[in-house]
């Protein structure tokens, strides 16, 4: 680890992991909500107080951030194994694209959730 | 590396040649598995936001009334399907990454795998159940 000079790629290819992790853990809250829809009007409103709690709205938005940010990264290793993208440039583009875009495509969702949600 | 600095160029990209191999012919199977899962999570992501985004601020009735329609209830069944086992394999990736303790990464894997299964199929009766009305 001492050895290389940290690049973005490599500091990326970190993040993936831990977002990977966190999607793992985080499925429990998927888990939840469901198993809450089918329990009954109680328990889903549970779920609906935490998740609209301040906490419960931090760990939803980091949640989000943490799938959009897998995906695009993921994508990112596809065009990778497809035999793609390993020049220099090209490297550096899809690792700012998976950074820039996650962020972008986080807010996007959660402007669309407000949007939609706030009015109900 | 990329290929264009190997002196003999060869058709088969380094995939191509691992591919189908390893001892039980299946040692590349949780490496496509994981490809396959992922493609369709990407693919099934817009319409499961599309039900998130249905099912913001609704009450439990009409959660359940949503959850049980039939293009609802399966987009969800492949989701869940596709990401118990995309987890499981990449879990499994990590630990045997980093726990070198053959009894504790044995355990961890195990533990991994009850964890994955245990997800797949809260989720999967809570969706039955639903459909199902009762």
């Amino acid at each position: 680890m001492q050895v290389y000079r940290w690049t973005l790629t490599m500091a990326l290819s970190i993040v993936h992991r831990a977002t990977g992790i966190a999607l793992y853990v985080g499925t429990l809250l998927l888990v939840w909500w469901l198993v809450a829809a089918a329990s009954g009007p109680a328990a889903y409103a549970h779920v609906q107080a935490f998740a609209g709690s301040i906490i419960g709205r931090l760990i939803v938005f980091g949640y989000t951030w943490a799938l959009m940010h897998h995906m695009l990264s993921g994508i990112r290793h596809f065009v990778w194994d497809l035999g793609y993208g390993f020049k220099a440039n090209e490297r550096e583009a899809l690792t700012w694209g998976a950074l820039i875009g996650g962020i972008a495509l986080t807010v996007l969702v959660w402007i669309i959730a407000y949007a939609i949600g706030g009015g109900r | 590396m990329s290929a264009s600095d190997t002196p003999k160029r060869s058709m088969r990209t380094p995939l191509g040649r691992v591919r189908n191999l390893g001892a039980a012919h299946s040692g590349t199977s949780d490496f496509w598995r994981q490809r396959i899962t992922a493609v369709a999570m990407t693919l099934l992501m817009i319409p499961g936001l599309v039900i998130i985004m249905m099912l913001l601020g609704r009450n439990q009735v009409y959660a359940a009334q949503t959850l049980s329609s039939i293009p609802v209830a399966v987009i969800l069944l492949l989701f869940i399907f596709a990401s118990a086992w995309h987890m499981k394999i990449g879990m499994q990736v990590v630990i045997e990454d980093y726990v070198h303790n053959e009894k504790l990464k044995l355990t961890a894997v195990m533990l991994n795998n009850f964890f994955s299964i245990a997800v797949a199929l809260a989720s999967t009766y809570a969706i039955l159940k639903l459909s199902s009305g009762v």
